[in-house]
């Protein structure tokens, strides 16, 4: 399942960041490899736009050293690293046409006028943007941009791409299409962008790794499936999708006790008699009827129906267990049974689908 | 009131519409009515005496309307009046132009609390009195002031400032110079900063990033501040009055003298107008030329 890391495009070790008496990034380090889709994932004020912009050479680190393929780039200023950024409100020139924005960074290089031209309209194509590069930025829709931001960093054919929540600004349609031509793109040009997002459908649906980050710490690297499915922490599992979690303590390997004293199974790899926090996915729950039997391998636990939502795809149901209130989301398919509030009904989940994390 | 009991129709709307527009005048009105009594009137009144006749006592005759004001504008007196007058303008626009823009660009790019505090400073000087200040800068630059004790000082002999045109564009400088500062604070400090971010992202240089995105985005700045430079430089009385000599007579000056001691109504009028037309060209060619960024 582990992604697989060929060459290292960009190192970070040991990257902090202080800005006076905060700390917004912590002793860090990361390796994002050369062709990777990266993501860095975490709520605002977590560091992951702090790291960005220090790789980029917009923000220096306090102390540590960042590599972009094994070049060391010290206090190099950003007009000296072969990487391009997508701001995050574009940033685009508002006194230039479109074409002469995607032409900047070329006419900076010093690119003869006539090659500025064809690649320029090279990238115009990329982006799907033909007809507009007369255009003033102001006079395009959000999505359009997008794109001229985009065509504006890669026309430079930079080794690394920086997209700062690049897609923050639009609509959740328009956000949607944009994520599938994200990657699309950036698998056609095949170099290594780096994500930073606090939208975890979007680092899930678009990302080859993801870092999850919060209080300028990085908590946890890998796949997609690996941060999902085994979240290391309980912030990680609460960031990245729905999770419930009750408390409970670690009876012998692979057995936690609930407070109501039930043994469930589950997956952990802490020692016995440990407190944990039992992390619960909504989708992973099912509910049946009390008098239906259930096999001897499924965990459960009786409850009451508090409050069921109705989703359109979905039922979500919040269901008292006493000690504690579960979510569960049931998908709306033909044949699903619904539930009322103060219907009795037995919460059920296979062993495999829960984990318990040390507190 | 009954008005918000019945529904709504077309009648109803448009006249909830006149109602608003009417508000809108009456809170307008102090304002437009002291604009029209207090300049309004008198600009009239000055256009009207321009083509009046002035007797041979000095008397403004209010009769044979003519046009002898406005020829008298082309001799070479005038003429050469109105160019050293032009030229000190425009010398001080550009003196204060290049003065102010750093320093604009520095307070602009300060934290807030230091950006608050260094504009009050600059603000300053308008809490004493212009005349005060101007004396002030006769001390400065007598033979036997500051200046000159300097210059003095280093072996470069004394020096004669004072009653000079250089003692005139110095006044000029100084004392507009807040003009020029704030428009163009105002307008660097909108700029957003992600700009100039991305233009050394996109390999400029910190000169280029300057030249091709703060410079041309902070233009309004530089136009606004340059009109209120440029058109008070020009029609300037106080400064050249008490720092300039006698034989660097300027637009403001021989205007007065005209009403004044030549008692040439008409004369004066004519030239003030003159002046005012200049001033609007000139405005109106700078507006457009920087209209698109405005």
């Amino acid at each position: 399942m582990e992604a697989k890391v060929t060459s290292a495009a960009v190192e970070l070790t040991g990257i902090t960041k202080r800005f006076s008496d905060v700390v917004a990034v912590n002793d860090l380090d990361l390796t994002i490899g050369d062709g990777e889709f990266f993501s860095l994932l975490g709520p605002s004020g977590c560091g992951k736009t702090t790291t960005l912009r220090m790789i980029a050479g917009l923000e220096f680190p306090t102390e540590g050293s960042i590599r972009v393929f094994g070049e060391e780039m010290g206090l190099r200023p950003p007009n000296k690293r072969p990487i391009n950024t997508v701001f995050q409100s574009y940033a685009l020139f508002p006194h230039m046409t479109v074409a002469q924005n995607i032409g900047f960074g070329l006419e900076m290089r010093s690119v003869e006028r006539s090659d500025i031209d064809k690649q320029v309209d090279e990238a115009v194509q990329l982006v799907r943007l033909g007809g507009m590069e007369r255009r003033k930025p102001t006079q395009l829709s959000g999505g359009q941009q997008q794109r001229v931001a985009l065509a504006r960093a890669l026309v430079n054919r930079p080794k690394v791409l920086l997209l700062d929540e690049p897609l923050g600004a639009l609509d959740l349609k328009l956000r949607q299409a944009m994520q599938t031509e994200l990657k699309d793109l950036q698998e056609r040009v095949g170099i290594s962008f780096v994500y930073v997002t606090h939208d975890q459908e979007e680092a899930l649906t678009m990302s080859d790794r993801i870092g999850v980050m919060n209080d300028g710490v990085l908590l946890q690297v890998g796949s997609p499936e690996q941060i999902y499915e085994h979240p290391g922490t309980r912030f990680v599992a609460n960031f990245i999708g729905e999770t419930a979690f009750i408390n409970g303590v670690v009876a012998e390997s692979g057995v936690v006790r609930l407070p109501n004293g039930n043994n469930v199974r589950t997956r952990t790899d802490v020692p016995s008699g440990t407190a944990v926090t039992l992390a619960l996915r909504p989708e992973r729950l099912y509910l049946a009827p009390p008098d239906e039997p259930a096999p001897a391998s499924v965990n459960q636990i009786h409850g009451t129906v508090r409050r069921r939502v109705y989703l359109g795809n979905a039922n979500f149901y919040e269901v008292d267990v006493g000690f504690d209130t579960l979510k569960v989301r049931l998908e709306n398919t033909m044949s699903a049974t619904t539930y009322a509030p103060g219907d009795k009904v037995v919460v059920q989940w296979q062993p495999g689908s829960s984990k318990a994390l040390a507190k | 009131m009954t008005g918000d009991t019945v529904p709504v129709t077309p009648d109803l709307e448009r006249a909830a519409e006149r109602a608003e527009r009417r508000r809108g005048f009456r809170l307008g009105l102090p304002g437009f009515a002291y604009l029209v009594i207090f300049f309004a009137i008198p600009l009239i009144m000055v256009f009207v005496y321009s083509f009046a006749t002035r007797s041979s006592t000095g008397k403004t005759l209010l009769q044979d309307w003519n046009l002898q004001s406005y020829q008298r504008l082309v001799d070479p007196i005038v003429r050469q009046i109105a160019w050293r007058s032009l030229w000190l303008a425009v010398v001080t626009t550009v003196i204060c132009l290049i003065l102010a823009y750093p320093f604009a660009y520095f307070i602009a790019t300060r934290r807030p609390v230091v950006r608050n505090v260094l504009l009050v400073l600059v603000m300053i000087p308008f809490w004493s009195n212009f005349l005060v200040r101007t004396y002030a800068w006769r001390v400065l630059l007598g033979s036997d002031g500051p200046v000159s004790q300097l210059t003095e000082l280093l072996g470069l002999g004394q020096t004669r400032i004072l009653f000079t045109p250089l003692a005139i564009l110095i006044g000029l400088v100084y004392g507009f110079l807040p003009f020029m500062v704030l428009p163009l604070y105002a307008a660097i400090e909108r700029i957003d900063w992600s700009l100039v971010e991305a233009a050394r992202d996109l390999y400029a240089n910190g000169w280029m990033a300057f030249r091709r995105v703060t410079l041309p985005l902070s233009r309004p700045g530089v136009v606004a501040g340059s009109i209120l430079v440029f058109i008070p430089s020009l029609g300037a009385y106080v400064t050249p009055e008490i720092l300039g000599g006698a034989k660097t007579t300027l637009l403001g000056s021989y205007i007065v003298q005209q009403f004044l001691a030549a008692r040439n109504w008409p004369f004066g009028a004519a030239l003030s107008f003159a002046v005012m037309a200049v001033m609007l060209a000139a405005t109106l060619i700078y507006f457009r030329e920087g209209g698109q960024t405005l």
